[in-house]
């Protein structure tokens, strides 16, 4: 029990380091990836390449000035960042973030914890993730904060009705809600006993998830909360320094753990094409399945910035007309379509 | 340990739900239902039923707070213009709910203490769905009718809204 416990406080700490790090190093790669896409060189002064450059922003938000505005409600204030930055940091305890390790005899699964609700958790942390943006943006007191609160929570249940909805057609296909059976029945991947990763049979599912969670992570094309061209700030026009920061902090955060659930439902998670063929250790498998499923992460987080960075963004009642008209008719499309196929050949 | 867990969770819903009627701001109202409905779902964790436990903070926290909040948010209530109730009417409403509270009371007295089955796999999806489509097919399904329903109507009562509004917004005089 105590071993344990004690592993699984390694792991937890483990992954809280490595998801603040990859926070941290999406902004730099944001502004390189910015740079790249408009043909610039982007931040190259601290340090190599500007490496350093996150840990320079962050020693700039912790001195500059804090700013609580007077007619703001405090203690709400002071909460909204927090409850952004907490809801966003639940989400990894049920990604598998690579399979099991056999040391001295004993097995030592890569994941914090397997749930057999695991989709489920996800779903309801992402759903209590806009009391952040809602209650910062509404104690703020401010007319521009007011209204990127209420975008926020319009856009965030609109879509994630269809992302639901997307995901029930997967659940069809899979038969569990865990996120850890749902990663190894895609074991195998080309090569010796292949297997084909669930985008394969799930296209219009994977689109549809794909558009809901740009939406629930309010990125390009759907930042309509923070649309500075109209709102100035939008739900954090009155945030300053730190308290700034956490909101911008979450966002990435954010990105990084939806990066994470797209590769294990759609793309396989920890498993890699040629993994039977390799002769390896099963040890061996495990830490290069990791590494490839820190690929396919850093491969959709780039893929969020390349969208932000390429296509403008909707206009509110596009946004709506999105959402409902398109996304939601197009997932019962999906559903309806999968339970047939699965009636057909079962 | 789970009885520590229990008395702590029964403790938070108790304070927090006696705090959504005492607090004066209809936000904090708001928040402290949601952590309500957080102890609650622990509760449900504790019957070993964690789909129901997730399903009830998707739909109650995730779902009808983040309108609830949303409408208190556009109404922008205040202490100065918040509506004071006369004295008769909460004399009124004192009585209401004091006769329900008794309801509730005498019908729990009279039951025999259930005892909640816990073990196993009891409240696992594959269980409940089993169970939601045999046994309890029928109201299952009539259930899901009155959920179309209420959304066909509110269709309805959306749809006649647009019209008047957009009528509204042509004419010249109204701008």
């Amino acid at each position: 029990m105590i071993a344990l416990l004690t592993y699984k406080g390694i792991l937890v700490l483990i992954i809280f380091t490595v998801t603040l790090a990859v926070a941290a190093y999406s902004t730099y790669a944001e502004r390189k990836v910015a740079a790249f896409l408009q043909d610039r060189i982007g931040p190259d002064r601290a340090g190599p390449f500007g490496l350093l450059q996150p840990l320079a922003d962050g020693a700039k938000f912790f001195f500059k000035e804090e700013i609580i505005p007077n007619v703001s409600n405090k203690t709400l204030f002071i909460l909204g960042p927090s409850l952004a930055m907490l809801t966003a940091l639940m989400t990894g305890v049920v990604v598998p973030w690579g399979n099991t390790l056999w040391l001295d005899g004993k097995e030592y699964v890569l994941q914090i914890t397997d749930l057999n609700v695991g989709i489920l958790y996800v779903f309801g942390v992402a759903s209590i993730g806009v009391y952040g943006i809602m209650v910062g943006g509404w104690s703020s007191n401010n007319k521009f904060s007011l209204i990127g609160a209420i975008r926020a929570s319009a856009q965030m249940i609109s879509y994630e009705i269809s992302m639901g909805l997307a995901i029930i057609a997967l659940i069809l296909m899979t038969g569990t809600l865990s996120l850890r059976e749902i990663s190894l029945q895609q074991a195998g991947g080309v090569g010796s006993d292949w297997n084909l990763w669930n985008v394969v049979y799930q296209p219009l599912g994977f689109l549809i998830f794909l558009v809901c969670a740009f939406a629930e992570c309010n990125r390009t094309p759907f930042d309509l909360p923070e649309c500075e061209t109209e709102l100035v700030g939008g739900y954090h026009t009155e945030y300053s320094s730190m308290k700034l920061g956490l909101y911008l902090f979450a966002e990435y955060i954010n990105m990084f753990i939806s990066s994470a659930v797209i590769s294990t439902l759609y793309f396989g998670g920890f498993n890699f094409p040629f993994m039977n063929d390799l002769g390896l250790s099963s040890n061996w498998i495990t830490v290069i399945g990791t590494g490839f499923f820190f690929g396919k992460i850093v491969f959709f987080i780039f893929f969020f910035m390349w969208i932000r960075w390429t296509i403008p963004r909707f206009r509110y009642d596009q946004l709506m007309n999105l959402g409902w008209k398109m996304m939601i008719p197009l997932a019962i499309f999906n559903i309806a379509l999968t339970g047939l196929v699965s009636l057909v050949f079962k | 340990m789970t009885l520590y867990v229990f008395y702590f969770l029964s403790f938070v819903a108790i304070f927090s739900a006696l705090l959504v009627v005492f607090s004066k701001n209809p936000i904090y109202s708001v928040l402290y239902l949601i952590v309500t409905f957080f102890a609650i779902a622990g509760h449900y964790i504790l019957l070993n039923a964690q789909f129901l436990a997730v399903v009830h903070v998707i739909v109650y926290a995730g779902a009808i707070m983040v309108l609830f909040l949303y409408v208190i948010m556009l109404l922008n209530l205040n202490h100065e213009d918040e509506p004071h109730k006369k004295n008769l009417a909460k004399i009124a409403a004192v009585i209401c709910g004091g006769i329900l509270m008794t309801v509730l009371v005498g019908t729990l007295r009279g039951a025999s203490q259930a005892i909640p089955r816990t073990g196993g796999d009891i409240g696992y999806v594959k269980t409940l769905g089993r169970i939601l489509f045999t046994e309890f097919l029928l109201p299952f399904e009539i259930s899901s009718i009155l959920l179309l329903a209420a959304m066909v109507g509110v269709v309805m009562v959306g749809k006649t809204d647009t019209k008047k509004t957009t009528v509204d917004i042509n004419e010249p005089n109204n701008q």
